[in-house]
Order: structure tokens, then C-alpha cells, then sequence
């Protein structure tokens, strides 16, 4: 009785549609694996089991999904602000920078936990310098923050390699990256995590970031449903004249939301810089900044949504890499085009079966249910 | 002669159009007849086993408050929604609604509250839009426009094809939606509220083009909360209430008082009791105000006036002669290209800005004139909305973050201050009814116990139990010594309301009638007539 206008119930909302989306995407997927001339079944046996099946899979999973937390969150912050921010892989990129200087300068000197609060700090300071100037001329030009932030991806790019190439290579090192950093510029694996749960981390890079990712989640929701800065967020975001009516000042409210999104993408190259290389390298963040995308949209933009779809997209790409490694037929391309599949369904056709199950599960009155059973 | 020159097409045609009438009064088959529709959302029980027969040629007038359910019965004859249950019978045929282009091809059009036109479009194009007949617009264009003049002469809508949207006055635009569901060959018209947006002379004009329409053996469904115009144009009325239809009577049978009461469930006041004002010291002074639109366009032209404590200035006006603009200059969301605003002595600007979280702080509350795109966030929850422009008032907030009890408690209690129902601060502000929506908006302004209180429309869209209600809660106001600026439409509100009365036309100040002034001076300077005769 107490459901509220045309909605359905929240098992169906938030789990069963969300698990159609994907079981249709994985259904195409087996259509193209066919063609192919495997067997779909084998390949999803290796998928899951590749992602899932020992200890080191479930760590190499969670260890993608801990990127997909970090940028799915800043897109959904930006997006609780009526901002579509395109832009995460350069702030992912420069938030490497920022990991890289503070490990640089004090992996000699430092317990890696007190590196790592100077390197989440200055990956945050770097990933939000980088978004502020689209903020910025989005705030007060105008200029379409899409547009902008997405170039901005580009300058990002190749300013990185400038900077790896000729400024803080290694000397003497053939390959555009920095020296190796020192134990106290590395964050520790969590291979105690995994043994609380009787397995065993193998060689995967699952680390203390993923730790920090979940205490980013919770801060973002805090953040948005919580805080007063959070309220005028939505408002600007949902009802832009209602938030000037609010005197809700427009141009601060895009920045700030604009440097805590391009923050939250920034503090992603911990995972990845000193949770796994232990080094600055060329094109480390290797599209995850896109993923996010896919990964906020999936998750409704809700942390809680955005750390289930981050952990299915890391299953996507640790099985995928299983998969093209048991399965050689099945290349790198076609691992792509089955991500690109569940994407489709699970973020641009999220509605698509949402109708139907209105039909199915939508909350009937009495009379209707016993007049419709009496007619069969 | 251009003013008159469509009630001169009416005398003419007129009498040429007798016996189609006859004809369509003595077929028996209703056009529309509604069996037993029963519609819920959720815990509302939107329309309750709704029976209605309306008769062919006919007007048949729907009246009721707000969240009485008019608006859903009628948005499942046109398909918007399914009934969870019951008939729709179209010429005694039942056919099932299943969308409005079914609805379109049974003969049912629909010109709605908000109209659905491409503001950038001509008439022409917002007609064909959906039936261009082709891929290559040439031909369709020839075709409409042909059954344009058709029409045109049919019926006295008189409206220039090529002329674009957002360049008609709302009066117009409105006749093209009715254009275009005649185009569509609707037989049933239903028009939702459709003189919210009106002047009265525009109003009158609607009707006559109605009664045209009924001449011509069109059916037509007016679904208004205005006692008047139920009076004025209908054949039929039917009262609904709470979802269900109370009473329908023929009009000539019945009277506005027993429609009020019928409506509401018990007796209402068609008048606001008011004592004489007492007007204290000035609050609000505005000091040649000039404000420009994006277009640099000036709206409102160096104006002056001052509001005092305990008194309600009413600025009456046609729609879009300035009051919206003059109304947002001084709420600070829009900004003026010249002169000052004076709030209890202090100029409230910084470097000709004004913000409005800074002007709510000095005592200035702001009933925005459009509630939806101004007043509101609708996607969110009610105690959500009780706070919007108030989000950074300490109580409403434990350090950093907001306090969520705190919130909701304060928003329980002006729900039940207000009888805001239904009476649950969690609910979506979209699925309260428009009354309550604006009820929502004046509980947030008028708790906040402010100096100064800018209404536009108070009443735009709310039903006569609301309506009474709000107008309560603005003289009561007025009688605890605030300042009270009224803007609306409704030169009724405004004459009934207001202490001092103020018309506004092309974005100037023409004049202060006496408040016993009648309504037909009002309205001549409301035409700007008043100014030239002074001049």
C-alpha cells in the first residue's frame, strides 16, 4: 500500500532490473563468442573463474575495482550537480603526478602510511587543479564543461608524456617513467584481508587503496545527502532557477563541485601508482576515467550502486584477461566489445526493460487483482 | 476594428450554424462516457469508480479542488494514463486509450495547462508537427495551411500561420493549441484549466471561440476550479471531489454557492474578510528600477513605489507588461540595469546585486509566480523543499552536516499549520497536487516570520478551499504589521486583496486607482487606456 506514485519495488529497482540489463548484455556476448566458433558457456566458465575462482582473481578483480570506485564517484558527484564530467582520465593522469612528487620526496624518509596521507592529498590537489579550469570557464563563460573537460583529457596526455620524457625520467632509463619508489613510498598489499577470508592474494596488486576507496564512498554520500553543501549541489542540479531563487551562488557551487569530482578522480593513481608500480608511467590510467562513467551511470550515482557495478566491471576485466589468455581466439578487441555490451545495456539502455517489469511488479490495487482473477 | 473584427465573424456566422445544433442535441448518444474508471498511485485513490456521460454539442464543465482528480480522469481519456479499471465509451463505441495518438484518432483532443508548443516554431509548423504527411514538408505545408483557412473561417480563430511562437501573446498561443487539435479532427475538446494564463479579455475571446465550437456540434470538456466561468459557458457540470464525481447538475439549475459547497464539503467564503489596513512605517522602497531582459529589452521602465508595514500593494496587470521582471529585481534573481531597492532604510544591493540569500536575511520572503520552475524542486522530497533558500539557517543544520530530524520535524509542523496533505514530509513533491505544491512554497515563506513578503500568483492553478486558505493567510500577515507586494493576474485577487493597488503596463507604473475603483477602470489602464486619457 505505501508505494509511492509509478515506482516498483526497490528489489526490482535496484536489483533484478540492473541484473536483466546485464544477463541481456552477456546473452550478445555469447551470440558473438559463437561466431566466433567457441562455445559461450566455456567462455563464461573461464570469465567467472578467472575473476573468481581462486584468490588472486578475486584480488586482481577488486584491485580494477578499486579505479572504477574513485572515478565512478567523481562522475556521480559532478553529475549530482547537473555536470557531466568527461574528463576523469586526465585528472586520473594528473593525480599520478601528484602521487609520484610526494612519494619521490619522502619515500626516504617516511612510513609509507604517513606518504600515502601527503599522496592522497596531493592527488586530490592535482586531480582538482586539473578540473578547475573547465569549472571554471563552465562557471562563468559558459563553455560546455563536457567540451571542455574531455579536451582537457587530451592536454593532460601529452603534458604527461612532456613531463615523464624530458623533466622526471629516470636518467639513464630507457622508458618514460620515474625511479622506482622506496618501501615508504608504497602502499602495503592487503594479503591479511584476503586471509581473513582464507585465501590467498597470490601476486595481485589488491592494496590499501581499495580501503581508502570504500572511505571515499561513504564520504560522498555523507557528502551529498547529508551535508548543506550537498543539498545545493542537487538543487543546481536538478532545478537550476530553484537554486538561483535559493541563492545558491552558481559559480562557487560548479567549482567546488567540479575540484571535489576532479579530486575524487585524482586520488584513483594511488591504486595504481603506489599501490602496484610503485612508479610513474606513461598512460597508467588506461581508460578507467571512461569506465567511471559507465560505473556511475549503472550505479545510479548512489556509492553504494557505484561499488556494486565497480566490482562487476573489475570482474569484466579480470575475467576478460582470463578469458583472452585461456580462450585465444577471443582477443583483446572482443573482451572490449563485451565491456562496451554491458555498458550499453546497463547504462545507455537502462530503461529499456523497465515498462515491462512496471507491468509485472507494479503495486495493483485489491479490487483490480481479485476482478482480474476472477476473469481467469 | 482588428478587435472586433472576430465577434463580427461570429454574429455572421452564426446563424448559419442553427441547425447542426439541433441536429447534434438530438442524437442521445453521449460523445464521451466514462463507466466505472477507478485509477490509484500508490496510496492515493486518485479517481474513484467515475462515472460520466457528456452529452454531444454540448459543454461540460468539470469543477473541483485540487487533487480532486479532474486532472487524472482527463489525462486517461487522452491516454496519459491507464485507469486501473472501468470503460471508455467514445459515441457509444468502447474503445480502449492506450496513448494520446489513440485518443487522437478516436476524435479526442486536448489543449492543456501548459501548452505543448515549439516556441521557436510558426503556428504552421506547431500544426503539422506530428502529421507532416512526408518526408519533404512542401506538400503538407500547402495542405495545412488550406485546412488552417478551413478552420479559420469555421470558427473565428484568428491567428497569422506564419507567425512565430514566442512572438504570440499567451491568448494566441492557446488558440493554437486548439487549432491544432481541430486539425487533428477532435470532435471532444478538453481543455484543462485554460484560463490560468488568461486576461479577462482574452478569456472572453476563449469563450466565444467555445460556444462557437458547441455550435458547430463539437463537444467541449472545460476543466476548471473557476465558479464563474462554470457559470458562464457550461451547459453541464459535474463537482468532483476527493476523487469522486459528487454532483452534476445542469447549470442553469444551479448556483456558485452550492458548486463551492459541493466542491469543498461544506460552506465556503467567496470573499476576503479584511479590516481596514493599518499601514505602518516603509519597509520596501524601489527607487527608479529599470530592468532590461537578455535581449536588452527594457521591462520594467524606472519605476517607483513604496510598500509599508501592515499593507498590501496588489500590482494588477496584464501578464507580461513587467510585474514577473519587477517582481525578480527585487527577489534578487534578476538583475536591474539601474536604480535602487530600500529595505527598512538600507539599500539591500552590493554593486547593483542583489543576492537573494542575503536579502532573506534582512526579512524579505518571496513567493515565487512560478512554483514549479522557481519555488520548487519537484524531484524532491517535501522536507527538502520546506528548507530550499533556508539551507543554511543554523537550526537546520548539526556543524557540516544538515540536520535530517531537525528538517523533518520542522516540515511535519507546517504540513500540519497548513493542512498540507497528504500529510508526509518524505513524499516527492511531484506527487503533491498543485494546491498543496503552493501551500509548500507559502507554509517555507510565511513560517519564516519575514518583514517584507513577495507573492506572485499566489493562487495560479489552487482551488477555492486553498484559495480561501492562502488569501486567510496573506491578510493575516498584513495584520501582524508586514509588508505585503502582491502581483497576480487575477485583477479579483488583486481588488480583494490589496490596501493600495498599483497597474503596471509596458513596464511602467500608469496608475493607483482607488481601491473602490471598478473593475472595468482597472482593466482600461490595465489596457494602458488610463495613461493616454491622463496624458
Amino acid at each position: 500500500m505505501s508505494v509511492p506514485l509509478g515506482t516498483l519495488p526497490r528489489w526490482v529497482n535496484f536489483g533484478l532490473l540492473p541484473l536483466i540489463n546485464v544477463a541481456v548484455a552477456f546473452a550478445l556476448s555469447g551470440l558473438v563468442v559463437l561466431f566466433i566458433g567457441e562455445n559461450p558457456i566455456e567462455a563464461v566458465k573461464y570469465l567467472v573463474a578467472g575473476a573468481l575462482g581462486d584468490g588472486e582473481g578475486i584480488a586482481f578483480t577488486l584491485y580494477y575495482a578499486t579505479n572504477f570506485i574513485f572515478t565512478g564517484l567523481a562522475v556521480a558527484v559532478a553529475f549530482h550537480g547537473g555536470l557531466f564530467n568527461i574528463g576523469g582520465e586526465g585528472q586520473v593522469y594528473l593525480g599520478g603526478l601528484g602521487v609520484a612528487f610526494a612519494a619521490l620526496t619522502l619515500d626516504r624518509y617516511m612510513p609509507w602510511y604517513v606518504t600515502a596521507v601527503f599522496a592522497t592529498a596531493a592527488a586530490f590537489a592535482f586531480g582538482a587543479a586539473w578540473a578547475f579550469i573547465p569549472a571554471w570557464l563552465q562557471a562563468k563563460r559558459g563553455s560546455h564543461i563536457v567540451i571542455t573537460t574531455i579536451m582537457f583529457n587530451f592536454i593532460a596526455a601529452a603534458l604527461m608524456v612532456y613531463l615523464l620524457v624530458n623533466v622526471i625520467k629516470q636518467p639513464g632509463n630507457m622508458s618514460p617513467q620515474t625511479r622506482l619508489f622506496e618501501e615508504g613510498g608504497q602502499l602495503p598489499k592487503l594479503g591479511w584481508l584476503m586471509q581473513v577470508f582464507g585465501l590467498d592474494i597470490g601476486a595481485a596488486p589488491f592494496n590499501v587503496s581499495f580501503l581508502i576507496a570504500l572511505v571515499a564512498a561513504l564520504a560522498v554520500w555523507l557528502l551529498i545527502w547529508r551535508t548543506r553543501f550537498g543539498y545545493e549541489i542537487r538543487t543546481m542540479g536538478t532545478n537550476a532557477t530553484a537554486a538561483v531563487y535559493a541563492g545558491i551562488p552558481y559559480v562557487k557551487t560548479v567549482v567546488i563541485t567540479m575540484l571535489i569530482s576532479g579530486g575524487l578522480s585524482g586520488m584513483m593513481a594511488l591504486n595504481p601508482v603506489m599501490g602496484d608500480a610503485g612508479k610513474l608511467q606513461i598512460d597508467f590510467p588506461a581508460g578507467a576515467g571512461f569506465v567511471g562513467i559507465a560505473v556511475a551511470l549503472m550505479g545510479r550515482s548512489h556509492p553504494v550502486g557505484i561499488i556494486i557495478a565497480s566490482i562487476l566491471f573489475g570482474v569484466l576485466y579480470q575475467g576478460g584477461a582470463a578469458l583472452a589468455f585461456d580462450m585465444p581466439n577471443i582477443s583483446r578487441e572482443v573482451i572490449i566489445l563485451i565491456q562496451g555490451l554491458v555498458i550499453l545495456f546497463a547504462g545507455a539502455l537502462e530503461h529499456m526493460f523497465r515498462p515491462a517489469l512496471i507491468v509485472l511488479f507494479a503495486p495493483k490495487p485489491k479490487s483490480v487483482a481479485a476482478s482480474s482473477a476472477g476473469a481467469a | 476594428m482588428a478587435m472586433n473584427s472576430p465577434a463580427a465573424l461570429l454574429a455572421k456566422v452564426q446563424p448559419f450554424r442553427g441547425p447542426c445544433m439541433t441536429a447534434s442535441t438530438l442524437d442521445s448518444t453521449p460523445a464521451i462516457e466514462l463507466v466505472g474508471i477507478d485509477k490509484r498511485f500508490g496510496p492515493v485513490h486518485a479517481n474513484k469508480n467515475i462515472h460520466l456521460a457528456v452529452a454531444k454539442g454540448s459543454i461540460h464543465g468539470i469543477i473541483g479542488e485540487n487533487g480532486a482528480g479532474k486532472s487524472t480522469l482527463m489525462s486517461i481519456l487522452y491516454g496519459f494514463y491507464h485507469a486501473d479499471s472501468g470503460q471508455i465509451l467514445v459515441d457509444g463505441k468502447a474503445i480502449r486509450i492506450t496513448d494520446s495518438q489513440t485518443a487522437i484518432q478516436a476524435g479526442i483532443g486536448m489543449v492543456h495547462q501548459h501548452f505543448m508548443l515549439v516556441e521557436n516554431f510558426s503556428v504552421l509548423e506547431n500544426v503539422m508537427l506530428g502529421v507532416e504527411g512526408g518526408a519533404l514538408l512542401k506538400g503538407g505545408e500547402t495542405a495545412v495551411r488550406l485546412a488552417l483557412q478551413q478552420i479559420e473561417r469555421e470558427y473565428g480563430l484568428d491567428v497569422d500561420p506564419d507567425a512565430i511562437i514566442e512572438e504570440l501573446p499567451v491568448g494566441k498561443q492557446q488558440r493554437v493549441e486548439i487549432l491544432k487539435a481541430l486539425y487533428r479532427g477532435a470532435e471532444v475538446l478538453i481543455l484543462d484549466e485554460p484560463t490560468g494564463v488568461l486576461t479577462p479579455a482574452e478569456a472572453d475571446h476563449l469563450f466565444k471561440m467555445l460556444a462557437q465550437l458547441k455550435a458547430q456540434g463539437k463537444t467541449v470538456i472545460l476543466i476548471t476550479h473557476k465558479l464563474r466561468e462554470i457559470m458562464a459557458i457550461t451547459d453541464t457540470v459535474s463537482v468532483m471531489r476527493r476523487g469522486e464525481i459528487v454532483a452534476t447538475r445542469k447549470t442553469a439549475e444551479t448556483t456558485m454557492p452550492e458548486l463551492a459547497e459541493l466542491m469543498v464539503g461544506r460552506r465556503v467564503l467567496l470573499r476576503v474578510e479584511k479590516s481596514e489596513a493599518k499601514p505602518g512605517p516603509v519597509v520596501l522602497s524601489v527607487e527608479n528600477l529599470t530592468v532590461k531582459d537578455g535581449r536588452g529589452v527594457t521591462m520594467v521602465d524606472n519605476v517607483s513605489f513604496e510598500v509599508r508595514a501592515g499593507e498590501i500593494v496588489g500590482i494588477a496587470g496584464v501578464a507580461g507588461n513587467g510585474q514577473s521582471e519587477l517582481l525578480e529585481a527585487i527577489a534578487g534573481i534578476r538583475k536591474a540595469s539601474s536604480g535602487r531597492i530600500i529595505m527598512n532604510g538600507e539599500p539591500v544591493d552590493r554593486n547593483g546585486r542583489i543576492d537573494p540569500a542575503l536579502l532573506r536575511k534582512k526579512g524579505l520572503a518571496h513567493v515565487p509566480e512560478d512554483r514549479h520552475h522557481m519555488g520548487l524542486v519537484l524531484s524532491f522530497e517535501e522536507n527538502e523543499n520546506a528548507i530550499l533558500g533556508y539551507q543554511d539557517d543554523p537550526k537546520y543544520l548539526k556543524g557540516p552536516f544538515l540536520d535530517i530530524d531537525a528538517i523533518r520535524k520542522d516540515a511535519m509542523e507546517k504540513i500540519e499549520k497548513y493542512d498540507i496533505r497528504p500529510a508526509d514530509p518524505r513524499l516527492k513533491t511531484a506527487n503533491f497536487s498543485g494546491g498543496n505544491q503552493q501551500k509548500i512554497v507559502l507554509a517555507r515563506e510565511i513560517e519564516r516570520d519575514p518583514a517584507c513578503l513577495l507573492v506572485g500568483q499566489p493562487t495560479r492553478g489552487v482551488d477555492i478551499g486553498a484559495i480561501e486558505f492562502i488569501h486567510k493567510r496573506l491578510v493575516a500577515l498584513r495584520d501582524q504589521g508586514k509588508a505585503i507586494l502582491l502581483v497576480s493576474v487575477e485583477l479579483d485577487e488583486i481588488r480583494s486583496l490589496s490596501d493600495r493597488i498599483l497597474v503596471m503596463f509596458a513596464g511602467t507604473i500608469v496608475g493607483e486607482p482607488d481601491s473602490h475603483a471598478d473593475e472595468q477602470e482597472i482593466g482600461l489602464m490595465m489596457a494602458g487606456i488610463g495613461r493616454e486619457a491622463a496624458e
